[in-house]
């Protein structure tokens, strides 16, 4: 199959660059695959898993949390604020940071702005950890 | 007496001389640290600059273009994020900032603070000031999450329209020797003041459409905005710091030298006067 450029970089620094045959992420509105040729594209990314099947056809997974994805003219390129592969999350650290949101939104109750910042922590404690198995 | 004022130089050099070491591995702690400050400062570059390109790209590509982020409002109050060191001994970094600070609040606009760093918080907690959460005490350990934190935080109060307007105080990092506090707006985002495009336009495809694909960056690039100017100020607060210490330790060498020659002008004054009393004893 054919394949395409994809960056990935993130604030951290470029986490990936290379060919890939498909890219799949999720996106504010559900997961996108993209595939080489594909048109001029742009979308905002959401918070869910990202496959990157390589050219030598092995996939690897990663946890991608907000940012976009651009395909302009046939070079690809995802800019995520967090990008981490699979195999580099640290699930127990995972897995303390969701028992911990959880214990905020439980102690904020009406605190609207406690509940946002304990939120937005648990999700991407539990995309991390989903990513993950 | 001069055996006892040369006891007092000696204990005194001793002194110096442990603060110099002190201030000499402040020196080389900073330095070590500056050159991993302006590495993540470096590298969170194209991340930003490619969200920034986007954005210009859809405002340029999209002909009824109008989004809440770029309103402009009447002012009635406004937002700061004041980025400060947690500890001190760096010179006027702190205070440059808070001066800085204290500038733009003049003019009698009310402001809400949100504060990074410790100094900072203590600052504005002293004044009194309205402070949207104390959450960021910490500058050393902010991380990337926590600059989404505060950019979600500050957008939402925004387009809640709690403030009209939020911009950053941070210090900028001209060179290794100087530093000097600057002020950046972040919302209202400045429209483009380029023409619109003729003739064809590059044909791209928003999913669902550019103005949700805008508006769901654009807190990733304020995020990106505050990550940057935290990066500078932490560079910039090391780098203050090193010129603090550097001086502070060339003040401690002269003070050591002057220190020395007071010590050995003691001690011949003791010597002398030995000298003199054993001839006059054995004179008589």
């Amino acid at each position: 199959m054919s394949t395409f450029h994809l960056k990935v970089s993130t604030p951290d620094g470029l986490t990936f660059d290379g060919e890939v045959e498909r890219v799949r992420v999720r996106m504010i509105d559900g997961d996108v695959c993209l595939l080489a040729n594909h048109m001029d594209y742009v979308s905002a990314v959401g918070a869910g898993e990202a496959a990157l099947t390589l050219a030598d056809g092995q996939v690897r997974t990663a946890a991608c949390i907000g940012g976009m994805l651009a395909m302009i003219n046939g070079e690809a390129s995802l800019i995520a604020t967090t990008f981490e592969w699979s195999d580099e999350i640290d699930l127990e650290r995972a897995q303390r940071a969701k028992a911990a949101a959880e214990a905020r939104i439980a102690a904020a109750k009406n605190d609207k702005r406690e509940l946002m910042l304990a939120s937005a922590k648990l999700q991407r404690a539990l995309v991390r950890i989903n990513v993950k198995h | 007496m001069a055996g006892a004022s040369m006891k007092d130089i000696k204990l005194r050099i001793k002194s110096v001389g442990s603060t110099m070491q002190i201030t000499k591995a402040m020196e080389l702690v900073a330095s070590s640290k500056l050159r991993k400050a302006k590495e993540r400062q470096e590298r969170c570059r194209p991340y930003f600059l490619g969200l920034k390109e986007t954005l210009d790209e859809i405002e340029a590509a999209t002909s009824d273009f109008s989004s809440p982020y770029q309103e402009h409002r009447e002012v009635k109050k406004r937002c700061l994020i004041v980025i400060a060191g947690d500890r001190g001994l760096a010179g006027g970094y702190n205070n440059n900032v808070f001066k800085a600070a204290s500038a733009m609040m003049e003019d009698g606009t009310p402001t809400c603070v949100l504060p990074i760093g410790k100094r900072t918080v203590e600052f504005f907690a002293r004044r009194g000031v309205e402070m949207l959460t104390r959450e960021f005490a910490e500058a050393a350990d902010i991380s990337v999450a926590d600059c989404f934190t505060i950019s979600n935080l500050v957008t939402k109060g925004y387009l809640e329209g709690q403030y009209d307007e939020v911009s950053i105080i941070f210090t900028r990092f001209v060179s290794m020797l100087t530093q000097t506090p600057a002020s950046a707006g972040l919302l209202p985002l400045e429209a483009q003041q380029h023409e619109r495009r003729t003739g064809v336009h590059p044909l791209v495809l928003y999913e669902p459409d550019s103005l949700t694909v805008y508006n769901a960056i654009v807190p990733n690039y304020i995020a990106g905005m505050i990550y940057g100017s935290m990066c500078e100020s932490v560079a910039s607060e090391l780098g203050a710091r090193r010129t603090a210490m550097d001086a502070a330790s060339k003040n401690a060498a002269e003070m050591i030298d002057d220190l020395s020659l007071r010590y050995n002008r003691a001690r011949q004054g003791a010597i002398t006067q030995e000298i003199t009393e054993i001839v006059a004893g054995a004179e008589h």
